[in-house]
């Protein structure tokens, strides 16, 4: 409160002689930042700077490895792998396309319809969080399985045969199929898309749907030209959420899958701790975080999000 | 610039109720095309719920509303030719001005939206802001966007929900001469909630007051002041002063009224039918003091009160005075600035007042009706 800028207006200081005083450098932003600064240099850009050297190493784990700058183990990654980088986007792509479509009418009813039940509602969304991750994907075999209630129906309702049609199942069943991990993804996934979407239609002013209203506006124009842009921050905000760490997941695709499912995030998992190729795993995890960063880097910029938040 | 509007807007029995309670009850209203009407009354008094049925986001439990001779009652919102200024204005945070002013004509698929839109923004005097976003402006400049965007549909009736109640006083003040000029630029018929009477009075050729879900009175500004009908009327338009009294005779065109034993006069045609006691109101600007003792011009007329000031508070363009009368009832008094001495507290004095300046209203009315709601609506504005 006493810089230079704050002294007061009637202080009867002699002409010629009032300087400003040299400001104190101020520290305590930065003495503020050093405790997440360090968290993120030990548990994220170390890591990191040692994942890229493993990558870059050649050796096994008898001998020991050494950097050698191999950059051909990249190329022999993708070329061996490029079909499950793409399976996984596939994967991760329908889930959160899927859990958009669930997740937006559920969080617009919570956010602004749902009254004195709207905190009963989010703690049921987040609910299943309270059993472990393994276990309710592992609920999912049961759910799907051939002569559960849930086959018999898309059966006779020729869903199956669709599905089929669509190459998402698994001869007629749909257990160990596309389908089954894409809705073990999008099940698994839904609670990160509800929520940043319910924070963003939760602020929406009813008033603006009242004046689109009023201005000749029909429910469903209202919904396109002022809910939908304005959620637009929860959109983003959940589908990144959802999209990110369903392309590395490798949970899913195994619980629920086949061998003809097998997501990159399943191959990195064997690459390190089975086959122990440290540097073809080291290298997929690298061309894994960079595809990602692109894809969000497009995204975003596409969105516009930069002027809505 | 006007268009053909399609005719007056009238509401037939009008009564909107919830679970216990009835916020509009049998309304029945008839808005002049072109008219600048006002809903004036406390809040709560359904003026709010009026307007939005009018608009089309409340539905009537029962009535009907009418522009010209279409039921418009059970259209949509966005079916009706009816647009709204909101009270917070509710302009489309991620659309560029320009863009909200011609979100309607968009809906509407008018091919010049751009053009249009341009033209209500110069109205309001805002062309050279049509690119930035609402977050970009001050409270008054949001305020005459959200004007254009609704002027600039050319509605049959165009809904303002206290839209001045967010300015300050100064900016109100202006923005008050402004929507009247442009409300007979346009010529469209505009009804204006407001809570606030003398923004009422400024605008408004027809003011209808509401309580409690009732109309109280509908006339222009002069008659709702110079003659109350209700009690709630009285106090709620400006301040009165009001007398027990009782009718001792209606001879010829002047009645005389027994005051606690004083008599006064009033015109036959402002009394209450036939009721023989009523309340004899007088506003406090009425009232002349005269120090007690001195001559007076004598008129024969004039009704005359005697009492001790017990208050007097300089206000600069005029002093109050409260002076207590010999039953105990204090009245107020206004006395403009105009150079006549000033009378301070204890003083004994005269109060005279001519008697086509009283009014009578039925004695079964609460006196005080009107007088709270006021003094809590200008403490929360």
């Amino acid at each position: 409160m006493t810089g230079p800028m704050s002294a007061p207006v009637d202080d009867p200081a002699p002409p010629g002689l009032s300087r400003p005083r040299r400001a104190r450098p101020n520290y305590t932003p930065y003495l503020l930042l050093l405790p997440g600064m360090a968290w993120l240099v030990v548990f994220f850009v170390v890591p990191t700077l040692s994942l890229a050297s493993q990558s870059l190493q050649t050796g096994n784990v008898e001998t020991g490895y050494t950097l050698t700058w191999h950059f051909q183990t990249y190329l022999d990654a993708l070329s061996r792998f490029w079909p499950h980088f793409a399976r996984s986007i596939f994967f991760a792509g329908s889930a959160t396309v899927l859990t958009l479509f669930f997740a937006y009418p559920l969080a617009y009813f919570i956010a602004q319809k749902s009254g004195r039940w709207k905190n009963f509602l989010l703690v049921l969304v987040i609910a299943p969080f309270f059993t472990s991750f393994l276990i309710r994907t592992l609920a999912w075999q049961t759910i799907l399985t051939d002569n559960g209630p849930v086959s018999s129906f898309a059966r006779s309702t020729h869903l199956t045969d669709l599905l089929q049609w669509l190459n998402l199942t698994n001869n007629d069943s749909l257990m160990n199929s596309r389908f089954a991990v894409i809705c073990g993804l999008t099940y698994n996934f839904l609670p990160f898309m509800i929520l940043p979407l319910y924070a963003s239609l939760e602020r929406l002013d009813h008033s603006l749907i009242e004046a689109a209203g009023d201005l000749y506006a029909a429910p469903i124009k209202t919904f396109w030209r002022v809910t939908w842009p304005l959620s637009l921050p929860g959109v983003v905000g959940g589908t990144l959420l959802t999209f990110i760490p369903a392309a590395g997941d490798f949970i899913n695709s195994r619980l629920l899958g086949n061998t003809r499912t097998v997501m990159i995030g399943q191959v990195i998992d064997s690459e390190f701790l089975r086959i122990q190729d440290y540097a073809t795993a080291a290298a997929l995890s690298f061309v894994l975080m960079l595809i990602i960063v692109v894809i969000v880097a497009v995204y975003v910029r596409r969105a516009g999000t930069e002027e809505l938040v | 610039m006007t268009e053909e509007t399609s005719g007056d807007l009238r509401l037939t029995n009008v009564t909107k109720r919830y679970d216990t309670f009835t916020a509009v009850d049998q309304l029945e209203l008839e808005i002049p095309r072109g008219s600048f009407f006002a809903l004036l009354g406390p809040s709560g008094c359904g003026k709010t719920t009026t307007l939005r049925m009018v608009a089309g986001l409340d539905r009537p439990t029962i009535g009907q509303i009418w522009i010209g001779d279409k039921d418009i009652t059970d259209t949509k919102a966005y079916q009706r030719n009816v647009n709204t200024v909101f009270q917070n204005y509710a302009l489309f945070p991620h659309l560029s001005v320009i863009d909200n002013v011609a979100f309607g004509l968009r809906r509407r698929k008018v091919s010049d939206h751009r053009a249009m839109a341009m033209e209500a923004l110069e109205l309001v005097q805002l062309a050279h802001i049509a690119k930035k976003k609402p977050g970009q402006l001050s409270g008054g400049m949001q305020q005459r966007v959200a004007l254009a965007r609704a002027i600039v549909n050319r509605p049959d009736v165009l809904l303002l929900d206290e839209p001045l109640g967010a300015l300050d006083l100064k900016l109100r003040r202006q923005m008050q001469i402004e929507l009247k000029i442009i409300q007979s630029e346009v010529g469209l018929t505009f009804v204006h909630v407001t809570h606030d009477q003398e923004e009422a009075m400024t605008m408004a050729d027809t003011i209808a007051v509401m309580n409690r879900g009732h109309l109280e009175q509908v006339g222009d500004p002069a008659t709702l002041y110079e003659k109350p009908k209700s009690t709630f009327v009285a106090n709620f338009l400006g301040q009165s002063n009001l007398l027990e009294a009782t009718v001792k005779s209606r001879a010829g065109s002047i009645a005389e009224l027994d005051v606690h034993g004083v008599s006064l006069r009033l015109p036959v045609e402002r009394l209450v039918d036939d009721a023989s006691s009523v309340w004899l109101g007088v506003r406090p600007e009425k009232l002349r003091l005269v120090a007690a003792g001195a001559t007076h011009d004598g008129s024969a007329e004039i009704n005359r009160l005697t009492g001790v000031v017990t208050d007097a508070s300089f206000t600069g363009l005029a002093t109050n005075y409260l002076i207590r009368l010999p039953w105990g009832q204090e009245l107020m008094v206004v006395q403009q600035n105009d150079g006549t001495p000033r009378a301070a507290a204890g003083a004994q004095v005269t109060l005279g007042w001519a008697p086509e300046h009283g009014f009578a209203l039925d004695a079964k009315q609460d006196a005080h009706a009107g007088a709270q709601d006021q003094a809590d609506d200008s403490g929360a504005a």
